[in-house]
């Protein structure tokens, strides 16, 4: 397990320092995120349809936009130049090469949401004071799920035609779920509703999180394998 | 006999069944009380659906037993039943909205059931676009196994869903934990419905799977 950690670590830290030398798609997707929540603003009739009433739905539609647009870098970045082959050929598992992905992915969303969350907060007047430490847990929630489906199957796609294409259309199906979960449990936080109204859809988030995660874990080096 | 052909007389088989199914249920079985007519409707979406679910978790099956044995046979079956799946799904969401509408006053509501169908459907269509996207037979066979598991794993997750929320959709009569709470006569119709849709799933399934058969020898693959 230690070993499958340090292995792990050592390719999201590859990953994240390609990144932070860069910074061409990170701030990009910062770029993006902020980008979609005016567009929100655009969309609504601002007196007909309060922001807190849309506050979820803009919340979860703008997180999920920007995870899918972070995912289709994880192993794009890895077709230049064989990069992938030589991943390959390392002495890695198979398993610590998804968790190292997961988790640079994992850290790679975390920032553009916690540049997102107080853009958002900016935008759309929400008080989110009172609730940010349960807010926080559930984002973490259902980004956890998101993520560990979404690296499993950037790996499936890179070989495909269409591949950014093809991901999202693979991937929305998967999300709906968590979704669901997170913008109930979120709108009952922003309404001031009791916890305990929220525990299904937490409980819920929490089992897709176990379920994904292993399961793509386990069939990462299917898609890998020569 | 080739497989081709006894697909074809099994489906045949089964859609003159069909035919009498709703011999059956219009003739011989009677309206029910509060929707009347439309109600019929339910001997044909009930096992369409029944039929679209169970397709899904047997892609999975055959998906899982693929990746281990990586016998090709297990991969013609997955991929025929993941197509079969698809028509059935789209049965069962062409046949709601027809009930629906008298019944409900709309033809759709974003009710927990409807949802969870349509996403079983964009599932298979996602299923089978990768299927297409991919040119190596032998690394496209590996992706879709991947992801038909994991669309098995998403079925419970959809289907919870069923009785976790409170839903407008009829619960479920027949598929319960207690006995079933309808008259003989209408459970007579709708079992033998179900056989039907059986019928047709293994013929479609076999046509299927001798089409792949076929192609591959014709490709040489």
């Amino acid at each position: 397990m230690a070993e499958l950690l340090r292995q792990a670590w050592a390719v999201a830290r590859k990953d994240l320092l390609l990144e932070f030398r860069t910074r061409t798609a990170i701030v990009s997707a910062v770029v993006f995120t902020a980008l979609v929540l005016t567009v929100f603003n655009f969309g609504r009739d601002p007196t007909a349809v309060s922001a807190l009433d849309l506050a979820p739905t803009i919340l979860w539609v703008t997180f999920t936009f920007a995870a899918m647009l972070a995912l289709n870098r994880a192993f794009q970045l890895e077709l230049e130049n064989q990069a992938l082959e030589g991943l390959l050929v390392s002495p890695l598992s198979r398993t610590s090469l998804y968790w190292g992905k997961l988790l640079a992915n994992l850290a790679f969303v975390a920032v553009v949401e916690s540049v997102g969350l107080p853009l958002f907060v900016l935008f759309f007047n929400v008080p989110v004071g009172r609730v940010l430490l349960p807010l926080v847990a559930v984002i973490a929630l259902a980004t956890v799920g998101f993520v560990a489906v979404g690296t499993l199957f950037s790996a499936l796609v890179i070989r495909t035609r269409f591949a950014e294409l093809l991901l999202v259309v693979l991937l929305l199906p998967f999300l709906v779920r968590p979704l669901i979960g997170a913008v109930q449990v979120t709108a009952r936080l922003f309404g001031d509703r009791p916890l305990s109204e929220a525990v299904g859809y937490l409980k819920l988030l929490a089992a897709y999180d176990i379920v994904f995660v292993s399961l793509a874990s386990f069939l990462f080096r299917f898609t890998v394998d020569e | 006999m080739s497989l081709l052909h006894r697909g074809r007389w099994i489906t045949l088989l089964g859609l003159a069944l069909l035919a009498g199914v709703y011999v059956r249920a219009l003739a011989f079985t009677p309206v029910e009380r509060l929707q009347g007519p439309a109600q019929k409707i339910y001997y044909l979406h009930v096992p369409a659906a029944i039929w679209a679910e169970t397709a899904m978790v047997l892609v999975g099956l055959g998906s899982i037993f693929y990746l281990f044995l990586k016998d090709r046979r297990l991969d013609r079956f997955a991929a025929a039943s993941a197509e079969v799946g698809t028509v059935f799904a789209a049965i069962v969401l062409t046949t709601g909205p027809i009930w629906g509408k008298p019944i409900w006053g709309t033809w759709w509501t974003w009710d927990a059931r409807l949802t969870s169908t349509l996403l079983l459907f964009f599932l298979y269509i996602g299923y089978l676009l990768l299927r297409g996207a991919v040119r190596d037979p032998a690394l496209g066979a590996r992706y879709a196994a991947v992801l038909g598991i994991c669309g098995m794993c998403l079925v419970p997750f959809i289907h919870l869903s069923v009785y976790l929320f409170r839903t407008l959709h009829p619960q479920p009569i027949i598929l319960k934990p207690s006995a079933p709470s309808l008259p003989g006569s209408m459970l007579a119709t709708w079992l033998f419905s179900l056989g039907v849709f059986t019928l047709l799933y293994v013929g479609f399934v076999t046509q299927r799977y001798a089409l792949s058969l076929l192609w591959e020898e014709r490709n040489g693959a």
